[in-house]
């Protein structure tokens, strides 16, 4: 069964994402999406060494909810900073301690950082210990990094990694 | 009433995109500047696709979810050409407004 189907969810992304790009719903393309859907994860299974499991679906909803919320708030918020005039803003660096460590959990951290608003992953550090994130504007950099480890990494931790480590 | 509120959505993503580039052309630094298109790119282009998916999911009847797709793509290019990009003005040591993390862990990164 795992040298047959290696990565099922990777199977299951690839055959919606077929049907969303041939833009219709039809026992043709579903089964041309599911042949793809199990060619792709067999022949490049060598490129994701690691199973992936997602472990708190519910978890997952709900960071996906705050993050959606924080594009739309923090997309007002640099807007009006853009406006207000560059002569106003305190850019900063800060420093983020990681708990996650998966290559998945990282990458996913850094990518919801770098989307949403106000804030741009810059550098992991050599030791995958220390996330350097950019920052528009912040008056209290302590909070800051409270604030991405509290709503962002604790669930990509929780669904991505409990267990795994 | 689907007109109004497709012109709000085109007019909202098209403003937040407008910011955005104005964001390019008027911050001072590399890397504030830098915010701009990630975010005209999120909030900006979602509203564009909203509108998109809604006005020809509500003309030739059918959903058409193509708009989905162009999402993803975006969310998973966009943060990863805006660290690649500050990644190299950390090596490269642009000029920054904010005082620039330790010399140290700018140089481990070659292996990371």
């Amino acid at each position: 069964m795992r040298r047959l189907l290696p990565h099922p969810l990777l199977s299951v992304s690839l055959i919606v994402l077929w049907l969303l790009l041939v833009n219709e719903l039809s026992t043709g393309h579903l089964a041309l999406g599911a042949l793809l859907g199990w060619l792709i994860p067999f022949a490049t299974s060598r490129f994701w060494p690691e199973q992936i499991r997602i472990r708190h679906p519910g978890v997952l909803a709900r960071f996906l909810g705050v993050f959606a919320v924080d594009i739309v708030r923090g997309s007002f918020h640099v807007a009006w900073l853009i406006l207000k005039g560059p002569a106003h803003l305190r850019p900063v660096f800060v420093e983020v301690p990681l708990d996650v460590e998966t290559d998945l959990a990282i990458s996913l951290l850094a990518n919801t950082i770098s989307l949403t608003p106000g804030t741009v992953s810059a550098l992991l550090s050599g030791d995958r210990r220390t996330l350097i994130v950019h920052t528009i504007d912040s008056d209290d950099p302590a909070a800051l990094v409270a604030e991405i480890k509290q709503r962002y990494e604790a669930p990509l931790k929780q669904v991505f990694e409990e267990g795994n480590t | 009433m689907t007109d109004t509120l497709l012109a709000l959505l085109i007019l909202t993503g098209a403003m937040f995109t407008f910011i955005g580039s104005l964001g390019l052309a008027r911050l001072r630094d590399f890397y504030t500047r830098l915010h701009g298109p990630t975010k005209a790119t999120t909030l900006g282009v979602g509203c564009l696709l909203i509108a998109s998916a809604l006005f020809f999911s509500l003309r030739d009847d059918g959903a058409s979810l193509h708009e989905v797709l162009v999402t993803l793509f975006l969310f998973i290019t966009a943060p990863v050409s805006a660290h690649l990009l500050a990644k190299a003005a950390l090596h490269l040591k642009v000029r920054s407004l904010a005082p620039t993390p330790r010399a140290g862990d700018a140089q481990t990164t070659d292996r990371g």
